[in-house]
């Protein structure tokens, strides 16, 4: 049963620090205020999981947040590298966390076995790719019947989950739409999901093929109305592109980056992303 | 040559309205093509609002059959699950539509590209102490196995085209020859390249890229001074066809309205 609770306590009782953690979202319904959360708690030592870890693992990396990185693209699509990522990378500033990279369809077979309750996913993956060479976790088998050989990635089994959503429902059946992205194979594959949504609503008005969590899968949920912001809601607002766009001058100094999350996130609350996505939300 | 009453003239157009033009123009319409962001997504676009209007766009975040009025900033934009015939989990992307076999055509970019059409977009330098830290392969490892055949699109520079990739995010026909078919790989693999000077095409035996097109205006002295590598020409070398003032006129007018999308974007941020 989901408990239905404000997004501070959400974060605060369910990551700690040391855990594996996946903030997903493809493009879609990233959980940007979730992951605000996370590091005005100063929770660390974290295992960061996403197949696209943009804006909010730039800023987690940048605070000195990760350990480790598991991801399949590190980028600001159409805009460029992650400038904090790089950093860290590159010069070890604030450290250097440990990366273990994949590729997209690798990640999604990986979070689907974990879903499924298997040690491994199997794929047609990998041929001739440098990956398989620096990651010792991309390995292979022998197709029993066939002889063919496939490579292996290890489930991704995440201690928690977050994603962001348009709707639940008072017991907290969870509703996404639109591009569906990789959410609910993140959410079963985890030990615990925090899903932060749009609105709370009586009835979610869905259709029988809609993808829904039922409230049995997820932990807590918390409403933050423009909770996604930079990135969007189906439905509700769109995507804010000059953000990205900004994103990429406000990354690419260490001061103007502090100064940004000084003021953004570190001094703010989870409501200033109602306010943010105002004027995007009129023009959806 | 001579210019139809279609045609624009030379400097009526620029380098990059030539390559995505270029680009465009091989798409067919039954074509089912997975599209990667920046120049593919304006050629794979512009075909289908010109010669090609069945072709079938799929971009990774599970779109399949968009049809954007507006270029997108990312394979996610809204705009390109609003205009789908349907959107599928990115699981389902990859595990049936990629793997499954249904792409005619994988379109791709590159940081960095050898002359055998193996792709970098992960590091330059060293992996564990690279120099620069590229976003990295995303879907573009499988979809340069699985995909029945590959186009390439990107601008030609000495620092991308070079003899040697520092890393093998994408592999191409590795080696030549037959390296493919020695991987178990039944696709075909890359089989063109579209630049802002040349259309490339591999050699049918050794696989390495070779210039089969020129366009406009474009000298050899020019080509030696933007790649890396020693270019072979082709026999039978054409020149490009300028673009048509159709062609062009689609082009900008899909920019024009992804620029003034995204300004309003910006306004509505302000």
């Amino acid at each position: 049963m989901a408990k239905i609770t404000d997004l501070a306590s959400a974060v605060g009782e369910n990551l700690k620090s040391g855990d594996t953690v996946a903030f997903e979202g493809f493009t879609h319904l990233i959980p940007h205020a979730a992951a605000h959360e996370a590091v005005r708690q100063g929770t660390g030592d974290l295992t960061l999981v996403r197949m696209t870890p943009d804006v909010i693992y730039d800023q987690m990396i940048g605070m000195g947040l990760a350990r480790k990185l598991v991801f399949s693209y590190a980028g600001n699509p159409g805009v460029g590298l992650l400038r904090r990522l790089r950093d860290a990378l590159e010069t070890g500033w604030p450290n250097r966390p440990e990366i273990v990279e994949h590729s997209h369809a690798a990640m999604a077979n990986a979070y689907e076995a974990g879903a499924a309750n298997l040690p491994f996913a199997v794929l047609r993956g990998y041929l001739g790719a440098g990956l398989a060479e620096v990651n010792p976790d991309i390995r292979s088998v022998v197709c029993p019947y066939s002889g063919e050989r496939l490579a292996t990635v290890p489930a991704i089994r995440p201690d928690i989950t977050f994603i962001h959503a348009q709707k639940a429902d008072r017991r907290g059946n969870v509703l996404i739409e639109g591009i569906i992205g990789i959410q609910k194979e993140a959410v079963l594959a985890a030990k615990r999901a925090v899903v932060t949504v749009e609105e709370i609503v009586d009835d979610l008005n869905s259709h029988p093929n809609a993808c829904i969590l039922p409230h049995w899968t997820i932990a807590a949920i918390a409403e933050v109305p423009g909770g996604a912001h930079p990135s969007y809601a189906h439905g509700y607002y769109g995507r804010d592109n000059a953000s990205y766009l900004e994103w990429d001058r406000i990354a690419a100094d260490r001061a103007t980056f502090q100064d940004w999350m000084q003021t953004h996130v570190l001094n703010a609350t989870p409501a200033v992303f109602e306010a943010r996505v105002a004027a995007l939300r009129s023009a959806a | 040559m001579t210019f139809t009453a279609t045609t624009c003239a030379p400097g009526a157009f620029t380098a990059d309205e030539m390559m995505t033009i270029a680009a465009a123009r091989p798409l067919k319409s039954d074509d089912v093509c997975f599209v990667g962001i920046g120049a593919p997504s304006a050629a794979c676009n512009v075909a289908r609002l010109t010669h090609a209007p069945g072709i079938t766009l799929i971009y990774e975040s599970g779109t399949i059959g968009t049809k954007p009025d507006i270029l997108p900033l990312s394979i996610g934009d809204g705009e390109l699950c609003d205009t789908a015939l349907t959107t599928v989990s990115v699981p389902e992307m990859f595990r049936y539509w990629l793997q499954g076999g249904w792409i005619t055509v994988g379109f791709l970019g590159a940081a960095q590209l050898d002359p055998f059409g193996n792709i970098n977009t992960t590091v330059v330098g060293d992996y564990a102490n690279p120099k620069v830290r590229l976003p990295g392969g995303g879907g573009a490892p499988e979809i340069a196995s699985a995909s029945r055949e590959i186009y390439i699109t990107m601008k030609q520079s000495k620092r991308g085209f070079v003899k040697t990739i520092d890393f093998f995010t994408s592999f191409g026909h590795g080696e030549g020859g037959d390296h493919r078919q020695r991987l178990g790989m039944t696709t075909r693999g890359p089989s063109l390249l579209i630049t802002d000077l040349a259309i490339w095409k591999p050699d049918p035996e050794t696989k390495r890229f070779t210039v089969t097109s020129l366009h406009p205006g474009v000298t050899r002295d020019q080509m030696s001074d933007s790649v890396g590598w020693d270019i072979p020409y082709a026999p039978d070398l054409e020149e490009t066809p300028a673009p048509t003032r159709e062609e062009l006129e689609v082009l900008r007018d899909l920019k024009a309205r992804t620029k003034a999308a995204q300004e309003s974007s910006k306004d509505a941020a302000a």
